[in-house]
Parts: C-alpha cells; structure tokens; sequence
C-alpha cells in the first residue's frame, strides 16, 4: 500500500517539476523529438531503400546468352552449371523462339510492330534468366557467370542496384552517426534539466534528506521526470514522424518523376517504430536523470 | 539515547574540531549544549545527523553504532531524530499544512496516516486555524513553531534543535523554549544548542558546554555560568 501512495507521489512530483522549469522541460523535449525525427526519417529511408531492393532482388535477373554454335541440347546442359555458379538462386531456360515471342508481344502496340513479325527465329539466340539471392553481387555474379563456358554473353544493368545499395549505405551511415550524435546532445540536455531540477529543489531535497527519506525516494521524482520527458519526446516525434511519412508518400504519388518508387505503408512499420522512438525516449531520459543525479545528488 | 565515546573530529582541512569527547545523554533527557563560535557545537550536531563520521572514537545514536552504520540505514536512523535550525528551512511556497505533510510524504507515511497526525502535531505548537498560511504570512515564532512541529511530525525519539531561538525576540524565545520543555515532557529527548544565557539560566537542566573541542562543564540542573564562552 506503501508503495502505491509513493508511486503517484514520485509521478505527480516528477510532472510538477517538468512544470516549473518548463523551458527548459521544453528544449530536452524538443530535442529529443529532433534527435528521433531525423533518425527515423533517415531510418526509414534505409528501411525503404532494403524493400526496393527486396523487390529487385525478387525481380531482378540478368540475361546470360548461349554460344550460337550451341545445339539445343548443349544449351540446355549449361543449366546445372549456371545454377553451381555462387550467389545464383534459380535459371530459367528460354529458347530463342520463345525469346523472339516475347520480343514481338512487348513490341505489338508499337507504330513499328510490323517490322518485327517477319524476323528469322535466329535473330535471337537461347539465353538463360539467371536471378540471384544478393544483388549487391551483381557484377561479380555477372562476371562468374560469364565466365562458363558456352555463355557467349550478357545483359544486365548494375548501375540501379549498384546505386540503391549506394544510397542504402549512406542513408544507414548517416542514420547512425546523427543518432548517435543527436542521442548525446539530448542526454546532455536532460542531464542539465535533472541538474537544474536539483538545484531549483535543493532546500527540498535537504529536508526530505533531514526527515529520513530514503536515497531511492530522493531520486525517483528526478528519475520520473526524465523518463516523462524522454517518453514524451518520442510520443512527439512518433507522431510528427507518421505526419512527415504520409506527407511525403502523397507527394511521391503526385509526382510523375519519383512515381515508380513505392513507399511501405506506414501502418505496417508503425508499431515497430512506435516501440523504438518510445523505448530511445525512456531509455535516453532514465539515463541523463542518472547521470546527474550520481553527480549532483549525493544522498 | 546518545553515546559519545572518545569521540575526536579532525576536518580535511586539518581542523581539530573535537578533541576526544565523551558523553551520554539518556532517552527523555532535556540538555542545553553551549559554547562559543567554533568550539565543536555544530560538529556535535552533524555527527549525530550523520552528516559527518568522527575520526575515532564511537557515537551510539537511537540504538545506532554510526561508525559501522550502512549507507542505506542512515535515512531510519534520521528518522528517529527531529532537526530545528535557526533560519527555520521551511518550504517558502508551500503552506504550513504542506511543510508538514511534506516531511511526512518524505517517509513514506500513508494520506490516512498524514491525516490524523498533522492536527495533532499543530495543535501541540499552537498553530490551529494557521494550516493554510505560508511561512511568509506567519511571525518568526510562528514560522519556528512550524519547523518545530515539521521536527516532531514524524515522532522522533530526540529532537536537535540548533540555536532554535537565534532569530527571536526574548519573548517568543521564551515561547519556543517553553514549547520545548513541553515537548520534552511528553516524552521526546530535547538537546538544545544555544547561546542565549538568560534563557538556559530561566530552565534549570542538564547543561554542557563545549569550548576548543573539548567539554569544560556538563552538571544536571546547572547553569550556563562561564561568562568568557558567551
């Protein structure tokens, strides 16, 4: 029972002190909103840029021709060597009539289609679909690939994987070294909070030290203030982050430029991403509370 | 009950404060400690407050040895004692009621609890009717009154009250000290540290007195006679 009657003290004595110094409540709130914000923005790109690529990966596969002077056979015993080469997921044989199938159907509403019908099926040659588990490794897979013997050549466009694994790695970069930036300028500003919380209550804490109060009782306001502030700067910026998304998908749809790019909806990260800027928040505001009161409240 | 046993104090500074001090003051006892500026008063105080740890010796306070005493048991051993200082120390923004249940919150004690007691303690130091005044609405008598019920409000065994009377006229000195030996009376040990002559001299009681760190008097119903240590 005790416990219960300390327990809504130490939380309405922690709001109590947000109250009294409210800006500088306010930076340690602001702050750590900022320090979420631009994690999870820069996060969230990262997470986006991995789902393209999931999806190009998915998708993605790269053309390996055979050697004309290949029979059809021959052609189709290169397939278990193809599926040996590393980083290869599957094969797919396409024989050089259904190659010029296809050619001649993506080419059919085109003003020019009539001067594809009549092409000789040895315009085309056999050629395997290869698609693979990472496609980071597309030019190395590309050059293995090459290399087996009856594969006369290829066609693949690295350059879009190669730059989506580019921006990827610099958007996770980036991600980390502004969070962990960002994290000890918002500790440093709660720190200094909880320290101007002990000196604006020093006279309390005094007589609450003379009366017998223990060394937990002392410190849980403080404590409880910290994590308030904390928890609430991820609230806030779980919130503004969820705004910014949505403004930015609507504006990824209206823009024929950007279009093709497909942003997860926010509903299927919202909960992931509720617990981290909540969990950061409280984690952040617990141990900047700790870290001034072990230097400004010795009990 | 307090045990002083040899008890010597040297600061880091290299101040001898208290130079092998032995003494005893039993539960429901009512003592004046007196002395000079400087002589060791305060040191007393906050060796027995826990404050500070003597550099040899043994002090025994309400049952607790303080040289052995864990961290973590200094807060209950606090709590059997009741600190009244000359400034009063009284929360400026919270009314009388407030310092009091603030003191008691500060413990631990339940609303229920908090309830009964504060009536009771306000009454015992003339204070009904004044819950909701602020210490800056009150005389200086009253606002030591509240300190003094704010001491009390936790039913220590010994109240400690450092020169409780120095910012007083006489007569609400007399009130306080008055206040005290009524207090004292109903059970709690008193040790009043003090320089006011004519008041120790109006009560007859244990009187100790303290110069250069050493005790240089300590009789049962005497009086504070060495004119030099006022």
């Amino acid at each position: 029972m005790k416990r219960s009657y300390n327990f809504t003290y130490h939380i309405a004595e922690g709001f109590r002190s947000i109250f009294t110094h409210g800006l500088m409540s306010f930076a340690a709130v602001f702050m750590i909103v900022s320090c979420l914000l631009i994690m999870g923005s820069f996060s969230l790109v990262a997470v986006n840029l991995e789902s393209q690529l999931g999806k190009l990966e998915r998708d993605n596969q790269f053309l390996a021709f055979v050697d004309e002077s290949y029979t059809r056979e021959q052609a189709q015993a290169l397939e278990g060597k193809l599926k040996g080469v590393e980083n290869v997921s599957t094969v797919t044989f396409i024989s050089k009539e259904t190659a010029k199938a296809d050619f001649a159907a993506k080419h059919a509403e085109d003003n020019h289609a009539g001067l594809y019908a009549d092409l000789p099926d040895e315009t085309f040659r056999d050629r395997y679909s290869v698609h693979m588990e990472d496609i980071s490794r597309l030019e190395e897979t590309v050059a293995a690939v090459a290399a087996v013997e009856g594969i006369a050549g290829y066609q693949a466009a690295p350059e879009i994987s190669e730059g989506l694994v580019l921006v990827r790695n610099v958007a996770t970069a980036v991600a980390v070294i502004l969070s962990v930036l960002l994290l000890i300028i918002s500790l440093s500003i709660i720190y200094n909070t909880i320290r101007l919380g002990t000196f604006t209550r020093r006279d309390e804490v005094a007589i609450m030290k003379m009366v017998g109060a223990t060394n937990g009782f002392v410190r849980a306001p403080f404590i409880v203030e910290g994590m308030i502030l904390g928890l609430t700067g991820g609230l806030v910026a779980f919130f503004a982050q969820w705004g910014i998304y949505e403004l930015i998908g609507r504006a990824i749809h209206t823009d024929r430029a950007v279009e093709l790019i497909t942003l997860i909806p926010f509903q299927s990260i919202a909960w992931p991403l509720l617990g981290v800027f909540s969990g950061a928040g409280l984690l952040v505001g617990t141990i900047g509370s700790v870290m001034a009161l072990h230097k400004f409240l010795q009990v | 009950m307090i045990r002083f046993l040899d008890i010597q104090k040297t600061y880091d500074n290299g101040t001898k404060a208290l130079k092998r001090v032995s003494m005893r003051i039993d539960d429901g006892e009512f003592v004046f400690l007196v002395g000079p500026s400087g002589s060791g008063k305060s040191t007393i105080i906050k060796l027995i407050t826990g404050e500070e740890q003597a550099s040899a010796g043994r002090i025994m306070v309400n049952g607790y040895n303080l040289n052995d005493i864990r961290p973590n048991q200094v807060p209950y051993m606090r709590r059997t004692l009741g600190v009244i200082f000359q400034d009063f120390r009284l929360i400026d923004k919270k009314t009388v009621q407030d310092n009091l249940t603030f003191a008691m919150r500060a413990v631990g004690a339940s609303p229920r609890e908090i309830r009964k007691r504060i009536p009771y303690v306000l009454d015992l130091v003339g204070l009904n009717g004044k819950e909701d005044r602020y210490p800056g609405q009150l005389s200086g008598g009253e606002q030591q009154r509240v300190a003094i019920a704010r001491a009390l409000v936790n039913n220590p065994h010994m109240i400690i009250a450092d020169e409780p009377t120095g910012n007083l006229d006489p007569d609400r000195s007399l009130e306080i000290m008055s206040l005290l030996e009524k207090i004292n009376e109903l059970g709690t040990t008193m040790l009043v540290v003090t320089h006011e002559k004519e008041l120790v001299n109006m009560f007859t009681k244990r009187v100790i007195a303290i110069e250069d760190g050493r005790i240089i008097s300590d009789e049962t119903g005497g009086y504070y006679q060495n004119e030099e240590i006022i």
